[in-house]
């Protein structure tokens, strides 16, 4: 995010080291983590075919290798600083050593979103509206997204399907692709279903932690339809 | 146009090496065995790829299933929103061969795009909605087929945790319960361009567009072949299996000249994030690592690609190319486009091509087919739509 990356610590001295190692331990008690982390030969292979580090001041092995080290005052700058970087493309799973970093750093931004941190709350700025989106109808993106003021660098082109919308998702043959507010239509009953998976995993309390008034809205949204549905369900 | 690799060299090179396969060799675990032995314990049940499929080769030359028809399509929440014509010509395929598929209501999306740009999920969430999905296709007794990507890559992560991780497999299977469903992984996770590529040579004959005088790039997608790596498609006669088979494969069997170039391991730029909230980033990473490698060492008429992401990505980032004088302006669709435009799908009814961004109409005319006839094709349906006369266009208006 910052150019140049200051990997000193300075800025986080203020933070206690405990408070440090224990966002570590979580990153090292996830599940997934003996999947994406054996240790880190410091080779620099994942540098090499990673897009971000060629566009920002921002490396797959640094991270890989402070975890794989367990230097928890880096992995803090890190986790605050660099991780929202990443492109998520996987590149990096060409890593000889079997690591996947950008799986380590999925991780780590979940880490950083179940607590909160300002880096969470700061990368997600301008996102709600997609996630409000995913979570409340099961699709990410959908046509109606296509405006000229979202998508300025798209040029004329979105002008004029925005002016055309309505009649170009008709002139569609699959039938569930007509709508516009979503990218297909979806069953109530698999809406449904997909706000109790919300609900039983705990993603909602995720969303609360960076943004409480998008998990207001949400909250409304699926409570309502899911006490329509008969389901007696509270999210706070 | 200048010199490019021509694939013989990576196909075996100067010294005529070839390539074989050593299953016994492969680093990795072979996921069948892991997937049939949870259905021995009774951990869930497996959907059979159904009959008849096509065997083809993964990575490490492992056998993989691919189902003709019966399929249940997963779509995807990129293509379907902004670029509805990658799976409108995945439908049309089917048709034109009579097979039968399925179009489902009862899917969500994988909710992937989200899970790696915000990170406000978590594993279990991940492997329900995966679950869910699976349930829902077992239920209807036809076979998921994956139409993007990330979906495709996700999915195999999920199987993965899934089958390594008993107490998410329990905390899964107990979500499902409360949804009435069960735990049913599918014996084989299929991407679309996995099922386009076995259907190719069929494609083929159906041909009536001749390409043999179009050169195509090729973009695989990263989440297709760099996620869960070994469970891709691999063929030593395409790239001597130094690169995935699928689209190349497609373009091969319809004439098309395709040519390597070499960022073709790089990704398109998408980052997930990046296209929604640091757009600079997908923009210029896409002009200047794919479409102006691809223009300066091929200058291909076309670039081909089969996710949903990158062909939003390579194709919407071309105009800021254009307005920074880049050289930009390769047009990019989907291996299901190519192959239902070589068998004579419309453009604006079936590719829906009015939905890309780049500038296709020459692509069209050196095809030789009339680009304006067929547009004002497309406007005379939407004009019956506009008067009411039709609610939307049909499968026949589409081939009319
Ligand atoms: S993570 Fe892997 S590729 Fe990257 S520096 Fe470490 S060992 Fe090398
Ligand atoms: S996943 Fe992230 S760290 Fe890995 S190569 Fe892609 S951008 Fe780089």
């Amino acid at each position: 995010m910052e150019f140049p990356l200051d990997l000193s610590g300075s800025a986080y001295r203020d933070v206690p080291f405990e408070e440090k190692e224990r966002l570590l331990d979580e990153v090292k008690s996830d599940l997934r983590f003996q999947d994406v982390m054996y240790g880190c030969y410091e080779c620099g292979i994942c540098v090499a075919a990673c897009p971000s580090a060629r566009f920002y001041d921002f490396s797959p092995r640094v991270i890989a290798q402070a975890v794989a080290r367990e230097d928890a005052d880096l992995v803090y700058t890190l986790m605050n600083d660099s991780i929202w970087d990443c492109s998520q493309c996987f590149s990096c799973d060409r890593c000889p050593r079997a690591n996947s970093p950008g799986g380590l750093i999925t991780i780590m931004r979940e880490v950083a979103v179940n607590n909160a941190l300002q880096t969470a709350r700061k990368a997600l700025e301008g996102y709600e509206r997609i996630i409000y989106k995913i979570m409340s109808t099961g699709t990410q993106v959908s046509p109606d997204m296509l405006q000229p003021d979202a998508f300025p660098d798209w040029g004329t082109h979105v002008h004029e399907i925005a002016d055309n919308l309505e009649i170009w998702r008709r002139a569609l043959p699959p039938e569930t692709l007509h709508t516009t507010e979503t990218g297909w239509s979806i069953d109530d009953k698999t809406i449904i279903e997909l706000y109790l998976i919300w609900h039983m995993t705990g993603v909602m309390d995720m969303i609360k932690g960076v943004d409480e008034g998008l998990f207001m809205i949400l909250v409304d949204v699926m409570e309502e339809r899911l006490e329509e549905a008969g389901y007696d369900v509270e999210f706070e | 146009m200048s010199d490019f690799i021509p694939l013989d060299v990576i196909n075996g090179g100067a010294r005529g090496r070839k390539f074989e396969w050593d299953t016994a060799r492969a680093p990795t675990e072979d996921y069948h065995d892991a997937v049939l032995q949870l259905e021995k314990e009774g951990e869930w049940e497996v959907q059979r790829v159904p009959e008849p499929y096509i065997e083809v080769n993964t990575r490490y030359g492992r056998v993989k299933r691919i189902p003709i028809e019966r399929t249940w399509h997963h779509k995807s929440c990129g293509q379907c929103g902004h670029i509805p014509g990658y799976s409108t010509s995945i439908y049309w395929l089917n048709r034109k061969l009579g097979l039968d598929y399925l179009d489902p209501k009862d899917q969500t999306s994988c909710t992937a795009w989200n899970y790696y740009a915000s990170a406000t999920s978590n594993p279990a969430a991940q492997a329900s909605v995966a679950m869910r999905n699976f349930a829902a296709a077992a239920e209807t007794d036809y076979f998921p087929i994956i139409h993007c990507g990330t979906s495709f890559g996700h999915y195999k992560e999920v199987r993965h945790e899934l089958i390594h991780h008993h107490e998410l497999r329990r905390k899964v299977r107990d979500v499902l319960s409360r949804l009435g469903k069960k735990l049913v992984m599918p014996e084989e996770i299929v991407h679309y361009s996995e099922w386009v590529h076995v259907m190719r040579h069929r494609f083929a004959e159906l041909q009536t567009i001749d390409m043999s005088h179009i050169t195509a790039t090729v973009h695989p997608a990263c989440h297709y072949h760099k996620l869960e790596a070994e469970d891709a498609i691999y063929d030593p006669e395409i790239y001597g299996a130094q690169r995935t088979a699928v689209i190349t494969g497609t373009l091969q069997a319809i004439g098309v000249n395709v040519a390597d170039y070499s960022s073709w391991y790089d990704c398109c730029g998408f980052g997930f994030r990046h296209i929604l909230v640091s757009r600079d980033f997908s923009r210029s990473f896409a002009v200047q690592r794919k479409i102006e490698v691809m223009k300066e060492e091929v200058n291909p008429d076309v670039t081909v690609t089969h996710d949903t992401g990158c062909v939003t990505t390579l194709d919407q980032s071309q105009f800021a190319g254009q307005a920074h004088d880049r050289k930009v302006g390769i047009p990019v669709m989907s291996d299901s486009q190519m192959a239902a435009l070589a068998m004579g799908a419309h453009p604006y009814k079936v590719l829906q091509l009015h939905w890309h961004n780049t500038n296709n109409k020459p692509f069209l005319e050196k095809l030789g087919i009339d680009q304006a006839q067929k547009w004002a094709e497309f406007e005379a349906a939407c004009d019956k739509l506009k008067s009411g006369e039709k609610k939307y266009l049909t499968w026949e208006d589409a081939d009319a």
